[in-house]
């Protein structure tokens, strides 16, 4: 019957939340940690120590030129200024309130399902117009050793928001890899798809694979994203492991994830959700307040995690006006929704 | 023929009460749920409440309407003639549910997206209605439902009389099939959920026509 719900696996307790406080600062309790180790190795006593810890630095600086995918636990990365003034979305709320339909069209599906997908090892084919073509593995196509954390809004065409702190490298870092020529007037991405690992995907919802597109000029905007992780640690499946796309400026569905193909190509690519439904779903997409769905109004979203009772005021280019309007300059953004 | 009797009086004493507790157990849960999230304890309405409420409000309403639908095909299956004295009971559940729907939806979504403003809600909901085809659907069955919630009870019956109130109340096929619409409408992409609402009200209708067909056919129409 539906009206009982066993607690999910990842609705944790009240109690189990980290204290926001011991949370802001695990990175200082990191580095105590890491100190407390030093200092541990200088109790050994001798040169022996000196020798010991110059040689872990240098294996520890040689590791941070081109470092693996891990496997798991926590990534390290640097700080930007990539920030917005209201708080982040609870981190059970990112990973616990996902659309994600290749694993079923409920919001708690995607945290249910989603650990059937295998991500590890991850290659990424690459072809079209571009200098460097060919399979890479996903290692050769992040530098894990650059990453970066961005603190970006995410707005659902749903009319719901949230904040969240993503681990990546810029967009267009990794797209100059491959050299793309001057036919490549747009990029296009593609999701993972298997029939037996993604369950959602036996009834078609969309016509699968799953796939979005850019702009070339969108894709090497400052905004674009490439995320292996968030809240500092590795993507969980549910969020579009082990890489995906984030366009802040951009209703979420075009922010693709898990991505296995990326295209260069000269015309204007198919997008999953304006093969769907086009009136409704724009190749564009861009966030835009004053272009209602035709179902619902655009002009407010739910903050989740936020009050129930508010509605926050869904912003042109969901505040990001000031790094993409340019992009858009003359065009009618009623009309290219 | 013994068998016959039992089952004529089967239930007799305690169906019409486990009935109305069933009927009432989604809301009382909801309603639980609710008193839990606002107490800040732990509760299963997940991270976006109203829409969790929305849905589950709409699927309760469906999901009972179509249950009593299927009332009339039980009877016949079975021969359990007491489940026809729940019927009404079973339909007027579905009314509430969508009353429930109908005001969550204005309370929670209208009212808050209009800055607690009446006026406001009531603009945002001739607004809905006038533009979105799925709100205009499940306003159209919502407002069905009213005269056959009003006419549900026994007095009511009685002063239209048996013919007249039938007649009136075979407008929930058509209301059944607004909200089955109302569902597919509302979801993004080509979902499962409405095609199974759908397929089992088609089972349901279908068997009526199957067996006004047969009825029809027959030299004497038997009574029913």
């Amino acid at each position: 019957m539906f009206f009982y719900r066993k607690p999910k696996p990842w609705q944790g307790r009240e109690a189990d939340v980290t204290p926001r406080a011991l949370y802001i600062n695990r990175r200082q309790i990191m580095a105590a940690g890491g100190a407390a180790a030093v200092t541990g190795l200088v109790g050994c006593g001798g040169a022996e120590t000196e020798a010991s810890t110059s040689a872990a630095t240098a294996a520890s600086s040689t590791a941070a030129a081109r470092q693996p995918a891990p496997a798991s636990g926590g990534l390290q990365y640097a700080e930007t200024g990539y920030s917005v003034p209201d708080p982040l979305t609870p981190i059970d709320a990112v990973t616990g309130y996902n659309n994600f339909y290749e694993f079923g069209v409920d919001k708690s599906d995607p945290a249910r399902h989603a650990h059937e997908m295998s991500v590890d090892p991850w290659s990424i084919e690459v072809d079209g117009h571009a200098g460097r073509t060919g399979r890479f593995a996903l290692e050769d196509v992040v530098d894990f050793g650059a990453l970066e954390e961005r603190i970006y809004r995410l707005r659902c065409v749903e009319a719901w928001s949230m904040v969240i702190p993503w681990i990546g490298v810029p967009l267009a870092s990794v797209l100059q890899q491959f050299e793309p020529t001057a036919d490549a007037r747009y990029v296009a991405f593609e999701t993972y798809l298997d029939r037996r690992e993604m369950r959602g995907t036996r009834f078609p919802v969309l016509d699968w694979p799953y796939v979005e597109g850019l702009r070339m000029d969108e894709a090497m905007n400052e905004l674009a994203f490439l995320a292996v992780g968030l809240y500092g640690d590795v993507l969980p499946n549910q969020n579009g492991a082990p890489v995906r796309l984030v366009v802040p400026w951009k209703y979420g569905y075009k922010s693709i994830k898990s991505i296995t193909r990326i295209s260069f190509v000269s015309q204007q690519p198919e997008t999953a959700w304006n093969k769907a439904a086009p009136n409704e779903y724009g190749f564009y997409s861009n966030v835009n307040p004053n272009r209602a769905h035709p179902r619902w109004s655009q002009q407010t979203e739910r903050v989740i995690g936020g009050n129930l009772f508010n509605r926050r005021e869904t912003e042109m280019f969901n505040g990001y006006s000031e790094q993409v309007a340019h992009l858009y300059a003359g065009m009618d953004l009623i009309e290219n929704h | 023929m013994a068998k016959r009797a039992v089952l004529r009086s089967f239930g007799r004493h305690w169906l019409k009460p486990l009935t109305f507790w069933l009927l009432a157990l989604p809301g009382l849960w909801l309603g639980w749920q609710w008193a839990m999230l606002l107490n800040g304890q732990p509760h299963a309405l997940g991270f976006n409440p109203i829409e969790t409420t929305h849905r589950f409000l709409g699927d309760t309403a469906l999901r009972i309407l179509l249950i009593s639908l299927a009332v009339t095909p039980f009877r016949d299956i079975t021969r359990w003639l007491p489940i026809m004295k729940v019927r009404r009971r079973i339909g007027l559940a579905a009314f509430w549910y969508a009353l429930l729907h109908v005001a969550a939806y204005l309370g929670l979504d209208l009212l808050i997206a209009a800055n607690m403003s009446i006026a406001g809600m009531f603009a945002g909901l001739w607004e809905d209605i006038a533009k979105r085809i799925y709100i205009t659907l499940g306003m159209a069955a919502f407002v069905g439902l009213i005269p056959l919630a009003i006419t549900s009870f026994n007095a009511m019956v009685r002063w239209l009389g048996a013919r007249r109130w039938q007649r009136l109340h075979w407008a929930i096929y058509p209301i059944a099939i607004l909200a089955v619409l109302h569902h597919g409408f509302m979801e993004k992409g080509n979902q499962p959920m409405p095609w199974i609402h759908g397929g089992i009200l088609a089972l349901l209708l279908g068997y009526r026509l199957v067996r006004s067909a047969r009825n029809r056919s027959r030299p004497s129409p038997a009574a029913s």
